[in-house]
This record gives structure tokens, C-alpha cells and sequence, in this order.
């Protein structure tokens, strides 16, 4: 199914990003032959196949256990906030939401 | 040892030369880095200061004997993907979204590497959060092949296979999400490894396909793979998807006794689109697993056509959602001029990240929107089940698949860059370990007319890395790969 650059910046947004008309040119025929390759899986009967989520194994899924809940050190507050753009008075600061 | 064969003419002789000091090792290291990167473009950042401290703490350690456990790697100078986080060092991902970032914090593969004796001399270029098949999507520009530099080095860990086939390191690390170490490797002409999926913690590894990422090793030799990998594998209880599996001793007993062991070989995939000279290369492998006394079988993978489809829907739809997390409020850099926070987000997005990462993003939040998912991102992953089950079935009749680890050797920069569909083609022999979970090898195997390497790569069953090493290492014993890339005569 052929993309269009309305589909394009529709799912810009949902992406939370802000193309440039170019982009969008290039983008819309990019992604739409993209599309039509993987379509290529509608071939394939898949009927009652359970999806595979990842690679992990038995072995691997058997230690998603719990663990302790114990207070342990962390980064701390300093160091948590030393690479943000714009930190103030031990927060986070972000341009107005309202 | 194997390594001193492969490196004659080299800065560093592998894991074993601990008759030098690490500091003259490490300074050698940062001498060729320094002299070689104007041409590779292979180091995003050479830590000089703080390496050549770390190599003089390790000689001090070693002189007072203390502790065995800084033995294995014994001073040995690693290069390390700007995707894995090195306290104090930065971690770009090659992305202008975090060019001024650098992480608190060390993974868990450098803590353990720098416990094993291994020196971190600095962060390697990549594709822009490791997508991508050429290194052509660096925000700072591509790495040359040290082998012509022309020629893409392969991607995304690029970086590190460059620095390690120029001799500046004898082991880099870099990661995997559908055949960033095991390509680079084979257009390089150098062993690389893709573990298991839960073998390496990857906590510190910055996430792009979660059931898909891996820590990878790069190296000279499969020896130097082998230890590396005994020192970093293993549960890290920061990493829930590292699995509590016994660590072998990888690196012990690697001998050229593979008599009996059964090689798989899907025929199907040796057809169209595999160069010739490829094929030839990758053939006379099998011939020399058969004279080692191998058995050599046909397997059939029915549904590995169709795995770069499923690998572009899975690893974009996760992608999409991995990269939510730079917005500009926490790390990174923030676009200036936003008056409100929706305008914030969009343009540090729009400014930071480079076309492949947009291209990937949007293309993930295609197949995961409403109405689209159960066409695309649940179809997908009942074929990444018939992918398993076409594994789990050729694993029966043999203990390692070999195939070509890629369809082409090296190409010029610049000859896919407009297509995408086409770049993503490089991944079609390396992309399903990933979707599998399974580990890979890629082992150089010969020169192309053009005097480019050509890599084999093998396959194996979850946790089977002991077999895998020991038929690569065989390999490499029975036709050792000596040829040196031209820029290594640049290093000295």
C-alpha cells in the first residue's frame, strides 16, 4: 500500500518528530518500498503459530526472578542530573507544558 | 600462538605478549590510534591520559602480584563502541543527540574487562545508534576499510573491526543486533563474535532492538575471542535478560581435534545474489572442515528468505520505541528556541538524529500503530517462530551451520547510500542468529581477486560458543589468514 507524505507527517507526530518538507518527500517512497518488501510475510501462513517474542531461552528465562527489595546506593541526585541540558534546583527543567 | 603469526608485521601480538608492559603496549596502541585515524576515521575519542594510568595501575598491580584475576587479559589495550558506556569517556551512539554525553557509569563488559586486565584506549565509530551496514550513518563521519579506503569498513561496529585489522588493537568490543560485529568482521578480515542472547550483561550497552542487542568481540584470532569472552559473559543482575548459564573455560583446550563434528550447509542460500568469488572462498571452507575430518550435511532453513522482512519490522518497531527516551529533557543535547515542550521534543528529535535513525523510528511507528500491528509487527514475530523452529530442526541432523557471513565483499562508501533496501540486504546471512537468539562466528577465509577478505561465518545452538570457537579456532589452525591490510603499514 502506497505512503503518502499526509501519512508520513501523521506518523511524525505520533514519532514526535518534526520533518522538514524534503524529508517528507523523501521519506513518503523510502518507507513505502520498504513496506512492500516486508510485505512479502503475507506469503506465509502463519495460522495458529504463537509469536516469538525474543531470543531468550528456557535457561535465560528462568533468572527473570525476583530480587531482593533492599535499598541499595544509587547514582544520587549530583550525578542523576550532571548531563541534563537544563537542570535547576535538583530537577529536571522543560520549556512550559501549558 | 596463533596471533603472533597473524601479526608479524603489527603494534600488538595479542593477549598473550605479557613480556611488555601494559603502559608499552597501551602507548603503542595510542601511538598507531593517533597516527591512523586521520585515514580510518575509526576513533570517535583516544583516551591517552586515562589509559596510559590505567596501564601504569595494571603494571603496578602485577609487579605486587596481586590477585590472579587480573591475569587473562594481562594488560591488553581493547577499543571499545561508542555504544557501550565507559565511565568518564563519552557515548556519542555516533549521534549528535548525545555528542556532549557521557555516561556515569561503566557496563558491566568494562567493568569486567578492566577487572580481567583489559586497557580501554577509546570509543570507536559507529552508525548512528548502531543502525546500519556501512558506518556511513556516523554523525561523524564514515570509517575507512583498512583494507582500501575506498571501501566502507562494513557497520555498524565499524570502528572497532577497522581498529583491530589496522593492528591498533588486538581486541575491540562491539555489539549486535542483526550482524553489526559478524559483518564488519568478514569485510575486514577479522574474527567476530555474536553470543548467545543473554550470555553478555548488556547493561551500559545503549539499547536499539532489545530482543535483538548483543555485546560482540573483535579480535585477530578466535584465542583472543575466547578469553574475552570467558572474562565478559555471564549473569549481571542489572540485566534481567542475562542468563544464569555456566561460563565454560572458552579459551582452554582449543584444539584442531574436530573430527566428527557435523556441518550444516543450506544450499538454498548459496544462490542468487552471493558473489562468486564469495562462494568459491566460502566452499573451500567446507572442503577444509571435510579434510579435518568434519562431516559435512545439508540443512535446510525454508523460512530464512523471509528473514530481513522480519528483521526490519521487529528491530524498527523496538527501535522506535528504544529512541523515545531522547527528548532533550534528561541527557543529550536540547534544541534551543522552543517555547513550549511538544516543540521541544520535536526539534531536539528533528536536529539530533540523522536520516537512517528517522527513516527507522518512522518506519517502527508504522508497524506498531493502530490497525497495522497485527498485520506487521504479530506477523512478524509467528515468522521470527518458523525462523526458530527451521533452526531448532537443522540443529538436529548438525552441531554448526556455515554459510557466507556476507553476500559481497567490501563496497565503495557511497554505493548504497540511496537505496536502503539494498543496504539492508548485507544482513541476510547474519540477521536470523539475531531473531534466533543463537550465537555466530564470522572467520576470515580467504582474498578476493581484488585483494579484499572474504569471512565464513558459523552458527550455532544457543549457548554452543565452546563448539563454535573450537571449529573456527580448527579452521584458522588449518589455514591460517595472515595477509595484512594496506593501512597497517600507516601504524608504525
Amino acid at each position: 500500500m502506497p505512503i503518502t507524505e499526509a501519512d508520513i507527517e501523521k506518523l511524525a507526530r505520533l514519532a514526535q518528530l518534526e520533518l522538514t518538507d524534503e524529508e517528507r518527500r523523501a521519506l513518503a517512497p523510502q518507507i513505502s518500498s520498504i513496506v512492500e518488501y516486508v510485505e512479502q510475510l503475507n506469503e506465509i501462513d502463519t495460522n495458529g503459530i504463537e509469536p516469538s517474542l525474543g531470543g531468550l531461552t528456557l535457561e535465560g528465562e528462568r533468572t527473570e526472578t525476583m530480587r531482593d527489595d533492599a535499598v541499595r546506593p544509587s547514582l544520587g541526585q549530583k550525578a542523576a542530573l550532571a548531563e541534563a541540558p537544563d537542570p535547576a534546583s535538583g530537577y529536571f527543567r522543560v520549556p512550559k507544558v501549558l | 600462538m596463533n596471533a603472533e603469526r597473524h601479526t608479524a608485521n603489527a603494534q600488538d601480538s595479542g593477549s598473550n605478549s605479557q613480556d611488555a608492559t601494559a603502559h608499552a603496549r597501551t602507548s603503542r596502541a595510542l601511538d598507531a590510534a593517533e597516527r591512523l585515524n586521520p585515514t580510518l576515521n575509526a576513533f570517535l575519542q583516544i583516551d591517552r591520559t586515562g589509559a596510559l594510568l590505567q596501564a601504569e595501575e595494571y603494571d603496578r598491580r602485577r609487579s605486587n602480584k596481586q590477585g590472579d584475576e587480573l591475569i587473562p587479559l594481562g594488560g591488553t589495550p581493547v577499543a571499545i563502541k561508542d555504544n557501550i558506556c565507559v565511565r568518564g569517556l563519552q557515548a556519542s551512539c555516533g549521534s549528535h543527540i548525545l555528542e556532549n554525553y557521557q555516561p556515569p557509569y561503566d557496563a558491566t563488559a568494562i567493568e569486567r574487562l578492566r577487572r580481567a586486565g583489559g586497557i580501554i584506549i577509546g570509543k570507536t565509530n559507529c552508525d548512528e545508534f548502531a543502525m546500519g551496514s556501512s558506518n556511513e550513518n556516523s554523525a561523524f563521519g564514515a570509517v575507512r576499510n583498512p583494507w582500501n579506503t575506498k571501501l566502507v569498513p562494513g557497520g555498524s561496529s565499524g570502528g572497532s573491526a577497522a581498529a583491530v585489522a589496522a593492528r591498533i588493537t588486538p581486541v575491540a568490543l562491539g555489539s549486535e543486533t542483526g550482524g553489526s560485529v559478524r559483518q564488519p568482521a568478514a569485510l575486514c578480515g577479522i574474527v567476530g563474535l555474536k553470543p548467545t542472547y543473554g550470555r553478555i550483561s548488556r547493561y551500559g550497552l545503549v539499547a536499539f532492538g532489545s530482543s535483538l542487542d548483543q555485546i560482540g568481540i573483535f579480535s585477530l584470532n578466535v584465542q583472543d575471542v575466547a578469553k574475552v569472552l570467558g572474562v565478559i559473559a555471564g549473569r549481571d543482575e542489572r540485566d534481567a535478560t542475562s542468563a544464569d548459564v555456566a561460563v565454560p573455560d572458552y579459551a582452554g583446550n582449543l584444539t584442531n581435534e574436530i573430527k566428527g563434528a557435523r556441518i550444516g550447509v543450506p544450499r538454498a542460500l548459496f544462490g542468487e545474489g552471493l558473489d562468486e568469488e564469495v562462494r568459491e572462498k566460502v566452499e573451500s571452507a567446507i572442503d577444509v572442515y571435510r579434510d579435518l575430518g568434519a562431516e559435512v550435511v545439508d540443512v535446510d532453513l525454508p523460512h530464512s528468505r523471509y528473514a530481513i522482512a522480519v528483521y526490519y519490522i521487529i528491530a524498527t518497531a523496538e527501535a522506535s520505541s528504544n529512541l523515545a527516551r531522547y527528548d532533550g529533557v534528561r541527557y543529550g543535547v536540547r534544541a534551543e528556541e522552543a517555547a513550549t515542550l511538544d516543540r521541544m521534543y520535536r526539534r531536539t528529535r528533528e536536529h539530533g538524529f540523522g536520516a537512517e535513525v528517522k527513516r527507522r523510528i518512522m518506519l517502527g511507528t508504522y508497524v506498531l500503530s493502530s490497525g497495522y500491528y497485527e498485520a506487521y509487527y504479530r506477523k512478524a514475530q509467528q515468522v521470527r517462530q518458523l525462523l526458530r523452529e527451521d533452526f531448532r530442526r537443522a540443529f538436529e541432523k548438525c552441531d554448526a551451520i556455515l554459510t557466507p557471513t556476507t553476500p559481497t565483499t567490501a563496497f565503495p562508501l557511497g554505493a548504497k547510500t540511496d537505496d536502503p533496501l539494498a543496504m539492508y540486504l548485507n544482513d541476510i546471512y547474519t540477521c536470523t542468529a539475531n531473531l534466533v537468539g543463537i550465537p555466530g562466528i564470522s572467520v576470515p577465509c580467504g582474498l578476493s581477486s581484488e585483494n579484499l577478505p572474504i569471512g565464513m561465518q558459523l552458527v550455532g545452538k544457543h549457548w554452543s560458543e565452546k563448539t563454535l570457537l573450537q571449529l573456527a579456532h580448527a579452521y584458522t589452525e588449518a589455514q591460517p589468514f595472515t595477509a595484512l591490510p594496506p593501512a597497517t603499514a600507516l601504524a608504525t
